[in-house]
């Protein structure tokens, strides 16, 4: 993919296996790093009894508002959330860097910084350090917003870790984000009720663990790419196969009319305040117990298994057949009829 | 919101798959099936159907992705309209459907103004907040073209101009049918376009090739019951006409929908990406539209277009998206499928929409879930 004709395209930036592809090739021509080339959703580094957790990450979006929140909310939320799924609970620090396009309104620039502010003190986490970049009118769309952060576990859970007869959970429902920003994009008239979803999920996953401990053995949050690129993934670096219940997945009903309107799979879009977890079956019932007792897990649902299959494949059983979920490269886009 | 949906009761969907099971277990022979629209079998793959049908039951898409059977040259006036800075409206899959020279996606990205939209009014208002000539590329079946229709009558701004490709599906279904070699015993109707039309269009269909057909729905369920109908007439030689979508589809239809479509289109022969002529396939925009007509109003700088564009190419040889859209070949078929035609990269048109056979069965796993089982 890399090899097409070159350069860069919107498929490198979809986080499926274009993005994969490049990420290997170049940026991790030569590395030797275990740590690196694990990539996941963050870094952790030994630190004495505990661990550092490291990660970065760069929001654009379309619109800079949506129903639900906006790019400020989004560049808090996606850093606290990529600390929180490596087990750092506590989001020690964050920085925030804005590139920002020559006309752009201040005070658009200060509701976004307000409601940064306002993520961070939700995730009991604070900005220290930033920067400003303004570039000429045109050689950028608005505004680009890269935040990193800093964490401390006591134990680190990765995305590689699903074992054979774990239980998949998820921490609410699925697609809203996705399909919030989609129908605010391309102005289909569906804001209503349909809300983004983006929160910061440190408490709940805090409480995840605690209730798991141990038997919670991979954590991934469903962002770019949806459930079925975070499971894809998931499949292919613990090289097991995954099934999916398909009458199992919870949507909200804005999400699930506006995903049957416009021919888009809820499971493909992206989700911003949502927690997948792989829990060896004992712990489920604790698992699922302490996610329905947070606010932001009332929806909490265990949604499948580690099932026989080959490595890396995500199946749903639909109740009528079964179907194997791919990832995708491109954003998908509403239908024609 | 948890109320079920009653026409994916997966109950009464595994006594269907039993009766299906039972009906070909009976029937020594394979029977080939046809349906004719990207909406079933973007169903039967969501819904992993194919996984359960019996072995000797084969149900094959024809010509029924919009998209897909929209001719090159077509698409070469439009990118050729857009190359002389016209501002062109375009429903979204059409983007990188590829012409004999071009994609819009790729005249867009060499400079062109494209702009997708989702529905016809969009078109109309766009056209009447400019102050330049707009032109909305009009493409789909049926059900679309009645869209169209409904803007056109509705005295739309003078600067909204309509490049009209708009198909026919029946007269389609009729040279599937008489394709020689064809293996197909029975046809399922698209309920959407039979909604519009009434089922009673397709009794001459039945009457003259000798073949049931059945108009289904688009739920699981909807699905199964046409499929059961269908092969219980095939097994029984009753060439007969059955509606298995009676909650949407009238034998008469929607008369003030088709009222307005025939005041607006009148049927001609066409060129269909993969089939060649199609007798009556072509919905045209009549003479009284002719202010609106983008083929009359720019038919100097599509005159200019056709003489930049090659010389008609076979298309890539081994690319089948041709047979697979006459349902002789499933995409699985094709040697390029999901090797070097994928969607990211597609060489047929079956591979850019997501109405198309090829783009449907690489994005549901269809290949892959074969592998699976052997």
């Amino acid at each position: 993919m890399t090899a097409q004709g070159g350069r860069i395209t919107l498929a490198h930036g979809a986080g499926g296996p274009a993005m994969r592809e490049l990420i290997r090739s170049v940026f991790l021509d030569q590395v030797s790093d275990r740590e690196a080339l694990a990539l996941g959703d963050g870094a952790a580094l030994p630190f004495g009894e505990r661990w550092l957790v490291l990660t970065t990450d760069a929001h654009v979006v379309a619109p800079l508002f949506f129903p639900g929140g906006d790019i400020g909310r989004l560049a808090v939320c996606g850093v606290v959330n990529d600390l929180a799924m490596m087990g750092a609970c506590d989001a020690l620090a964050l920085t925030s860097s804005v590139i920002v396009e020559e006309g752009f309104e201040i005070e658009q620039l200060a509701r976004i910084q307000a409601s940064m502010r306002q993520a961070c003190e939700q995730a009991g986490t604070r900005v220290l350090s930033g920067d400003t970049k303004v570039m000429h009118r045109g050689e950028l769309d608005g505004l680009v917003l890269s935040t990193s952060g800093i964490g401390v576990a006591d134990r680190i859970v990765r995305d590689s870790g699903l074992q054979p007869g774990d239980a998949l959970v998820v921490s609410g429902t699925l697609g809203d984000h996705g399909l919030a920003v989609l129908s605010a994009r391309h102005g289909l008239g569906l804001e209503g009720e349909l809300r983004s979803d983006v929160a910061p999920l440190n408490g709940l996953v805090r409480a995840a663990l605690r209730a798991a401990g141990s038997a919670l053995h991979a954590m991934k949050d469903p962002t770019r790419g949806g459930v079925t690129g975070a499971l894809v993934e998931m499949a292919e670096k613990a090289g097991v196969a995954v099934l999916l219940d398909e009458a199992a997945l919870p949507l909200s009903a804005p999400a699930r009319a506006a995903a049957e309107l416009l021919g888009i799979d809820p499971l493909s879009v992206a989700n911003e305040g949502k927690a997948l977890f792989g829990v060896h079956p004992d712990a489920l019932a604790e698992l699922l117990a302490a996610l329905r007792a947070h606010p932001l897990g009332e929806r909490a649902a265990c949604i499948g298994r580690v099932a026989p299959g080959p490595a890396g494949s995500v199946l749903l059983d639909t109740g009528f057949g079964t179907r194997r979920l791919i990832e995708r490269d491109d954003a998908p886009l509403p239908r024609i009829c | 919101m948890t109320a079920p949906i009653e026409f994916r009761d997966v109950a009464r969907g595994r006594a269907l798959q039993a009766q299906l099971d039972q009906l070909l277990a009976a029937h020594a022979r394979p029977i080939t099936l046809l349906h004719v629209c990207g909406s079933h079998e973007q169903a039967i793959a969501r819904y992993g159907l194919r996984a359960r049908f019996p072995a000797n039951l084969r149900v094959q898409m024809g010509p029924g992705c919009p998209v897909c059977v929209t001719d090159a040259p077509e698409i070469d006036a439009c990118v050729a309209l857009a190359e002389r800075g016209l501002r062109i409206l375009t429903y979204g899959d059409m983007l990188r459907v590829p012409g004999q020279r071009s994609s819009l996606a790729a005249a867009r990205a060499r400079g062109a103004r494209v702009e997708v939209i989702y529905s016809p009014t969009q078109a109309v208002e766009i056209a009447r907040a400019s102050a330049e000539p707009v032109v909305f590329f009009a493409t789909g079946f049926e059900t679309t073209a009645v869209a169209t229709a409904a803007v056109l009558l509705a005295e739309p701004p003078p600067q909204l101009y309509v490049l009209a490709a708009h198909k026919w599906v029946p007269a389609a279904m009729d040279v599937v049918a008489r394709s020689p070699d064809s293996e197909i015993e029975g046809y399922l109707a698209a309920g959407h376009a039979a909604t519009i039309t009434g089922y009673g269009l397709f009794e001459s269909f039945v009457r003259e090739h000798d073949k049931p057909v059945v108009v289904a729905g688009f739920e699981p369920l909807d699905i199964l019951a046409g499929l059961v109908l269908l092969v219980e007439r095939v097994i029984a030689g009753q060439a007969e006409l059955c509606n298995a979508f009676p909650r949407c589809v009238s034998r008469d239809g929607n008369r003030r929908a088709l009222a307005a479509l025939w005041r607006v289109f009148a049927l001609e022969d066409g060129e269909w990406r993969g089939i060649a002529r199609v007798p009556g396939g072509e919905l045209r925009l009549r003479p009284e539209f002719a202010a609106h007509d983008a083929r009359l109003r720019f038919a100097a700088e599509l005159q200019e277009g056709r003489r930049e564009a090659p010389a008609a190419s076979a298309g890539a040889a081994p690319c089948r998206c041709g047979s697979i859209m006459l349902g002789k070949l499933t995409p699985s078929d094709c040697a390029l499928f999901g090797r070097e035609c994928r969607p990211e990269a597609p060489v047929g048109a079956c591979m850019v929409s997501t109405e198309g056979a090829c783009r449907i069965w690489y994005e549901n796993g269809e290949r892959r879930l074969q592998e699976l089982r052997t």
